[in-house]
């Protein structure tokens, strides 16, 4: 990082995408990460940073409907696509099955963790409606959780599985 | 918080374009597909490209072909659509196999094949943030002059951490290539690498990785074993891929047939996926039997020399080759 490395600021990109359904026009520099464009510059600090990394999951998000880490794709990549992030899960005051289902049961502890897990088994159970525990667990094997030992959060997803499904 | 430094960002509309960008921007412009290899290691300043060049949206690097019995996969697919593919999935086992086995799914969801063949070497004394490189005045690899691994050594030791590679090199598969003048070649993928960490590949800076060529599946048999702490996010610290053909009309695993064909590759041991001469000597004109594979889980083990800069003990890893080439086998049976 010796200073002949470092270049000056290239100039701002104006990002056109949708975050949660609303349609946002922003000015951003090509380095910014879309993790860093959601907290710094649309103020939706729900998506958190972990590691930075890869190497954690907390900051998942879903671009296209598919979850990727926020902090490792740059928001100019994001150009044109859909973003969801967990401020986009509940239906006005009316929170989403799997975020009841981890209140209830206790899957969020300190909570750090809690959005990019529930991105990650948004899209699971969007594909797969009754996933075997199996299944669950190859899919939440990039989350990393360190207070719930995992158990409650696949109780969770089975019970807001079972609830989507319209099984009492 | 871990920022990326500034850089100009392009993205290029066709392969064309994308290698003349390359060409003009020199050793100081990247190629990225998923960013998840590039990314982190631009966080911790391991790599500084004053120019990034996007090519995940690159039409051309996403189909897969069937080319008169072989298949040509694009190396922007992504990990997860390689693994899923159906033909994947069924003829190269053992791909599908290394792709599910790279870190985790929602870095499959973004790493590409061609990224995790380029995958950046690493090492103890590398993988680590500006700061805590700087703490050792850093290392040949980036920064300084000298390997921490073996202070004598006068090449850099970093660890090809690729679980796709082995098998690329296994199934003898070949990597196809582009260059800026409009040259398309392929090469052999025994032949893409160089035991060096630092120079790791035998491709020329502007050359961009655009598929894979794997051979016509005709009855041989592949897997690939992989040695890590964890069942996700971490590298192989020992990935061995292997490939037997039998020698009958359809080449495939018949009680006495005699091996035609073999081929068992260590990943994770050296700067490059390693191909164990002795092992396939061990295999070829016997039938696949505990004793053969016993003999060639020895010669494996015989030239597996990992350094002590990843994951785990050293002399764990060494041992491991044994057994890890044994299974590795045993599944082709």
């Amino acid at each position: 990082m010796s200073d002949h490395r470092v270049i000056p600021e290239p100039p701002k990109t104006v990002l056109h995408m949708k975050v949660n359904g609303v349609r946002i026009e922003e000015a951003i520099r090509p380095h910014k990460t879309l993790l860093e464009v959601l907290r710094e510059d649309l103020l939706l600090t729900g998506t958190k940073h972990g590691c930075e990394l890869g190497e954690c999951g907390t900051c998942a998000v879903l671009v296209d409907g598919e979850p990727v880490l926020s902090c490792l794709v740059l928001g100019v990549a994001c150009q044109g696509k859909s973003v969801e992030t967990v401020e986009g899960m509940a239906n006005g005051p009316e929170l989403h099955p799997l975020q009841e289902a981890f209140a209830e049961l206790g899957a969020a502890q300190c909570g750090y963790c809690t959005p990019g897990f529930l991105l990650t088994a948004k899209e699971l159970l969007d594909r797969d409606p009754d996933p075997s525990r199996e299944t669950m667990i190859a899919a939440l094997a990039g989350n990393l959780c360190r207070c719930t030992g995992y158990l409650k959060i696949y109780e969770a997803i089975e019970l807001a599985a079972a609830r989507m499904r319209g099984v009492k | 918080m871990l920022r990326l430094p500034n850089f100009h960002y392009h993205v290029p509309a066709t392969v064309a374009e994308a290698v003349a960008l390359k060409a003009e921007h020199g050793p100081h412009a990247s190629y990225v597909a998923g960013g998840t290899d590039l990314y982190p290691n631009m966080k911790r300043r391991q790599q500084e490209p004053h120019h990034v060049i996007q090519i995940s949206q690159l039409r051309e690097l996403h189909e897969v072909r069937d080319e008169g019995g072989h298949v040509r996969v694009g190396a922007g697919l992504t990990l997860t659509a390689v693994h899923q593919h159906e033909r994947i999935a069924r003829d190269y086992h053992a791909l599908a196999e290394a792709a599910e086995s790279v870190a985790t799914p929602l870095l499959r969801n973004m790493g590409t094949l061609g990224g995790n063949l380029c995958l950046d070497t690493r090492c103890n004394y590398y993988d680590q943030s500006y700061e805590w490189r700087k703490g050792i005045n850093f290392c040949m690899k980036k920064d300084g002059d000298i390997c921490w691994v073996a202070k004598s050594s006068p090449k850099c030791l970093a660890v090809s951490s690729t679980d796709t590679a082995p098998v690329a090199v296994a199934l003898g598969a070949a990597i196809e290539v582009t260059s800026a003048k409009g040259e398309t070649r392929r090469i052999p993928a025994g032949d893409f690498f160089r035991n060096d960490g630092i120079d790791y590949m035998k491709k020329e800076h502007d050359e961009l990785v655009t598929s894979i060529h794997l051979p016509a599946p005709n009855g041989w048999r592949s897997s690939y074993m992989k040695l890590r702490r964890r069942g996700s996010f971490d590298f192989p610290v020992l990935g061995v891929a292997v490939f037997v053909k039998f020698a009958n009309a359809k080449g495939a695993a018949a009680k006495d047939a005699p091996v035609e064909e073999a081929r068992v590759v260590l990943g994770a041991v050296f700067s490059e996926p390693t191909i164990v001469h002795g092992a396939a000597d061990a295999l070829v004109g016997r039938p696949l039997t505990k004793e053969s594979i016993e003999d060639a889980a020895e010669a494996a083990f015989k030239i597996a020399k990992p350094m002590d800069n990843t994951d785990y003990l050293l002399s764990y890893r060494k041992e491991m080759v044994m057994p890890f080439t044994k299974r590795a086998l045993l599944k082709v049976m």
